[in-house]
């Protein structure tokens, strides 16, 4: 069942923009903290001073236009790019100390899905850093394996070659991958892109179930008619955070303004998901 | 034509020619272990370049030993593949160049330096650049050592020692190399050092391309990395058995390569050709061979999607086309 959250809140012109960041005081307990984190590819920042906090437990979209920084954010989380200066903490502590404590969905498009390996044999490889160097994979590990396609429901295209899977089949395969490393903390990028709404509806479920069991999930969105409907809390991003908090209280048109700016499409599309929350004034 | 055939495989003697082919496919074999994980990688040009570039690194070797001992080479063909790998990332940062480009600087630079050190080195010590190009098969039997007692060409030791030496990386390393091949940045999120293993990777790939030097040349031992992996490729879709196809491929145009280099030549009424030359070709043949086993196999035109940087590919059609190096 999906639980939808209220919808957001009329916006209304007087309103203050939620300009604040909320992480402003920065608690101990969120599953992820970012400082102050500022990301430059030769020297051009592409990511300025994110400040953000994200309580455990919650499923949060990163929403902004194209070039905005999202997957920027979560690589420079995850060390895969350098940090020019800030801090990033998991569950209290430095990430190299969390490692297992966090899974990674990369884009899809970001692999060689020609590669000669199965599905079961993709979604093993979330265990690599628990079975650890040298150790081969064993007939238990394949279990975990695909029991985690069973909870996706493709285990039954457990041997077939990943490319040999839908696009919807190959994101489910990703997805298995990370709930196989059991991690509290769940980093996805565009994992609702071009999939399917049978996969759709599989991945908002698979969600739903990770914030049941208490965990977190950071998720890079690009369907801005969905992020109520989907996410607890929302990061508008657009090279500096525009606004983080309550979905119902952040995702607002001013605010989707500021994030999206003068991109007329996309702002129609904004407008139209809106409107179907509530009418524009 | 038969009667010539004959003829010239009537000299075979196992003593020598057993030996050019044990050579020639313990360099086959080593070279598709580690040139598998090349072509995956999408990088079969890195093994071209780094072939290529090793060539002073050898060089230098030969300079300051003022001999062709075997770990000296070994250590300066490992530095400058390293280096390779090194500075091919670092041109295509600074320069802001794509990897091709910048790999095509890295690695003329270092073969042209090389090629100065050889010619300038093969006044001093017993070196050919002719040799190092295109290698030295047929004289694999006339330079021997002893091992437990008995005498074995010296070019068979070290490329025996080479193939264990990639075989054991490979089966230690069997699913750190899978993973930091498919998919990098999760390799290294698991704490499973991408890098590292890529640098290892290039390593290997250099001390190949040495080992191969005095058998297939500098040059052939490209073909030795990319081919037999490329005709497995198309023939399985799981990698354990991509590895063991792309070494018997290997295996298999040695020795196929050294009949032929014999036989073929001797139908037309010539003398026997370069076998090094005769491998490589073999194992072109196998590719094509491998294309249209795929072609009939699928029964309907062959959809390869052309991967990045591939200049072979089929199109739609089924026709085998070779692509400007567009996507």
């Amino acid at each position: 069942m999906l639980s939808l959250s209220p919808p957001p809140p009329a916006p209304t012109p007087t309103r203050r923009p939620t300009l604040a960041p909320l992480g402003a005081e920065h608690s101990p307990e969120a599953a992820l903290s970012i400082h102050d984190m500022t990301v430059a590819y030769h020297r051009k920042p592409v990511l300025w001073d994110v400040d953000l906090d994200v309580p455990p437990g919650s499923l949060v979209g990163i929403v902004g236009p194209n070039g905005a920084g999202k997957s920027t954010l979560i690589k420079a989380v995850l060390d895969l790019i350098p940090r020019v200066s800030g801090r990033v903490l998991v569950f209290g502590k430095p990430y190299r100390q969390q490692r297992h404590r966090v899974a990674y969905v990369p884009q899809r498009e970001s692999v060689d899905w020609d590669f000669p390996v199965s599905a079961l044999e993709v979604v093993a490889m979330g265990l690599y850093g628990r079975i650890g160097w040298f150790r081969p994979v064993t007939r238990r590990h394949r279990e975990i394996a695909l029991h985690a396609l069973e909870r996706v429901g493709i285990a039954d295209l457990a041997q077939r070659q990943i490319s040999q899977l839908s696009g919807g089949q190959q994101q489910r395969t990703f997805l298995a991958r990370a709930l196989v490393q059991e991690a509290d903390l769940y980093l996805m990028d565009e994992p609702f892109a071009a999939v399917d709404a049978a996969t759709e509806k599989a991945i908002v479920r698979l969600l739903q179930d990770l914030r049941a069991a208490g965990r977190t999930a950071l998720v890079v969105h690009h369907d801005l008619q969905t992020v109520a409907e989907y996410f607890d809390r929302v990061v508008l991003l657009n090279l500096r955070v525009v606004a983080s908090g309550l979905t119902e209280t952040v995702f607002t048109r001013e605010n989707l303004q500021k994030t999206y700016g003068g991109r007329l499409t996309l702002m129609t599309e904004a407008a139209e998901a809106l409107a179907r929350e509530a009418p524009a004034p | 034509m038969l009667a010539r055939v004959l003829e010239s495989l009537r000299s075979w003697e196992w003593a020598l020619d057993g030996w050019i082919i044990v050579a020639g496919a313990l360099c086959a074999a080593a070279s598709a272990l580690v040139g598998t994980f090349l072509v995956l990688r999408r990088m079969s040009m890195m093994g071209d370049a780094i072939s290529h570039a090793v060539l002073p690194g050898l060089a230098v070797a030969f300079l300051v030993t003022g001999s062709r001992a075997s770990v000296p080479m070994f250590l300066g063909a490992a530095v400058v593949g390293v280096l390779t790998a090194l500075f091919t990332e670092w041109v295509r940062g600074v320069g802001k160049v794509d990897e091709g480009a910048s790999m095509g600087v890295v690695f003329t630079s270092l073969f042209a330096l090389g090629l100065l050190l050889v010619v300038q080195a093969a006044d001093h010590v017993d070196l050919d650049p002719g040799c190092v190009l295109y290698g030295a098969i047929e004289l694999t039997p006339l330079d021997t050592v002893t091992v437990v007692g008995r005498e074995v060409p010296r070019v068979v030791v070290m490329l025996g020692a080479v193939f264990l030496l990639n075989l054991t990386c490979v089966l230690v390393l069997y699913k750190e190399l899978q993973i930091s091949s498919f998919d990098p940045a999760l390799a290294t999120t698991l704490g499973i050092n991408a890098r590292g293993l890529h640098f290892l990777l290039m390593t290997l790939v250099a001390v190949t391309a040495v080992a191969s030097f005095e058998t297939v040349g500098n040059i052939l031992v490209v073909a030795m990395l990319v081919v037999p992996a490329a005709t497995a490729f198309l023939l399985t879709r799981r990698l354990s058995v991509l590895l063991v196809l792309a070494v018997g491929f290997g295996v298999g145009s040695a020795v196929v390569g050294h009949v032929a280099a014999l036989a073929v030549p001797a139908a037309f009424g010539y003398a026997s050709t370069n076998t090094a030359g005769m491998m490589a070709l073999t194992s072109g043949v196998g590719l094509l061979a491998a294309i249209v086993v795929t072609l009939l196999r699928r029964g309907q035109p062959l959809r390869i999607k052309n991967p990045p940087g591939s200049p072979l590919f089929v199109d739609g059609g089924g026709t085998v086309r070779v692509s400007g190096g567009g996507r």
